[in-house]
């Protein structure tokens, strides 16, 4: 129980320890903890932004499919719409064409009606022309005549 | 052993190996004269005595400075090897103690300085361990240093009142440096004259009790260690004194008892430390 140098010898002990462990000890082992905090905490984040992320994500993709199906149906029905309007346009054009070509067969028949009661006219001048010749028993100048005849003719 | 009667064997036991200087002409407790001051070790409790300070323990030293050596190196070993994936299990032991030490700084420890920290891990696991010595059986390793002809051999640095005062001399001067290095002379001064009383005249006063105040730090810090260390040890020699088939029905439930008290010791003194050095870094 006696008090001597083992005092100072114990303090200069006590201080090396300390700057020992101030200096090599400590500075690792606390880094190492609070890199390895640093890593679990950026873990954990990360984890619940991913799961953020699903979450926004799964809702874009819902999104976009109700999009998808929007613009489909719109799309069909503008098709529908369209194919509508051809069918009607033909119809249409359909008709059109028809009545023009009966149109134009009606011209063709007044046309030849008309050729046909022409040459009838002629033929029907010139067989009576031909009657007349007989009853008159001479010839007809037909220059003399041509003007009565055509006359004759337009009257048929 | 040099002990015949219990009171002899409790004396042995409690005297640590001392190198030390015997001055001129001293009579050696084998009748022999020393001619000359002569450094050698003490061969008796009273030669030791009269060395007086020109003394040294050499258990108290060797001892405390292994114990210093297992804790650094066993941190350093982790320190070096610090993984920041999973830990180890001897990883996991010491940063659960860095992480304790930590916890303990955090409450107590108010300014910011990177000093403390380490401070107090180095004071609780030396302590620590220090005291944990206690639980080795009170005659094994001094038999073993008798056969080595060694006649004193107390392995417990805390038992000696220089191993604890040594490590409070320690903290105490920090707690003046930093007081000084904090507050600047002026304001240590002004602190020590002006509380806890207030006025001109009252400053004798309060010199003298926050001097005094200032002082019981460190004596407060190492009696309170060495006394329960010194008390536990006397307890363990004398159940050792009893027969020994039924030494274990006391020293068992002693042990288990301590294993607590080491603890509990090792961290009172850190805590206590860290609030001294607290209050040393509080600027008024």
């Amino acid at each position: 129980m006696n008090i001597n140098l083992t005092l100072i010898g114990q303090t200069i002990a006590f201080a090396i320890f300390v700057w020992f462990c101030v200096k090599y000890v400590w500075p690792p082992i606390t880094e190492a903890m609070s890199a390895r905090q640093k890593k679990i905490a950026d873990g954990l984040s990360a984890a619940d932004r991913a799961s953020l992320d699903l979450e926004l994500a799964q809702e874009k993709a819902s999104k976009e499919l109700q999009k998808a199906k929007e613009e489909s149906a719109a799309l069909i029905d503008q098709a529908n719409k369209r194919a509508a309007q051809i069918v009607e346009a033909s119809k249409d054009d359909a008709r059109k064409e028809g009545e023009k070509i009966i149109e134009q067969a009606r011209a063709e028949i007044q046309q030849e009606r008309v050729q046909a009661r022409d040459a009838l006219r002629a033929e029907v001048a010139a067989i009576a022309i031909a009657g007349a010749e007989k009853i008159l028993e001479t010839s007809v100048d037909a220059k003399a005549h041509s003007e009565m005849l055509d006359k004759l003719a337009a009257e048929l | 052993m040099a002990a015949d009667t219990p009171v002899e064997y409790i004396k042995h036991h409690l005297t640590n190996l001392t190198y030390g200087k015997l001055p001129e002409g001293y009579e050696r407790a084998d009748g022999t004269v020393v001619e000359e001051a002569t450094w050698t070790m003490a061969r008796t409790g009273q030669e030791a005595a009269d060395m007086g300070f020109m003394a040294i323990h050499v258990d108290t030293m060797g001892w405390s400075i292994a114990m210093g050596l297992l804790f650094l190196g066993l941190f350093r070993f982790v320190a070096k090897r610090a993984t920041t994936d999973t830990p180890s299990g001897v990883q996991n032991f010491v940063e659960m103690t860095v992480e304790f030490v930590q916890g303990i700084v955090r409450d107590v420890f108010h300014g910011r300085n990177p000093l403390i920290a380490p401070l107090a891990l180095t004071l609780f696991v030396w302590i620590f361990l220090m005291n944990t010595l206690k639980l080795i059986p009170v005659d094994y390793i001094p038999s073993i240093a008798h056969a080595m002809g060694l006649e004193y051999f107390k392995i417990v640095p805390t038992t000696d009142p220089n191993g604890t005062f040594g490590i409070a001399i320690g903290v105490f001067l920090l707690i003046l440096f930093y007081s000084f290095k904090v507050k600047g002379a002026g304001g240590f001064a002004k602190e020590l004259s002006f509380t806890p009383f207030n006025h001109w005249s009252l400053v004798p006063f309060n010199l003298i009790l926050e001097v005094l105040a200032l002082i019981i730090k460190p004596i407060s810090l190492a009696l309170r260690l060495f006394g329960n260390m010194y008390a536990g040890e006397v307890i363990f020699i004398l159940i050792a004194l009893l027969p020994f088939w039924i030494q274990w029905t006391l020293n068992v439930p002693w042990a288990i008892f301590h294993l607590l008290v080491i603890t509990l010791q090792a961290f009172i003194f850190t805590t206590l430390a860290v609030v001294y050095l607290s209050a040393a870094h509080e600027d008024h």
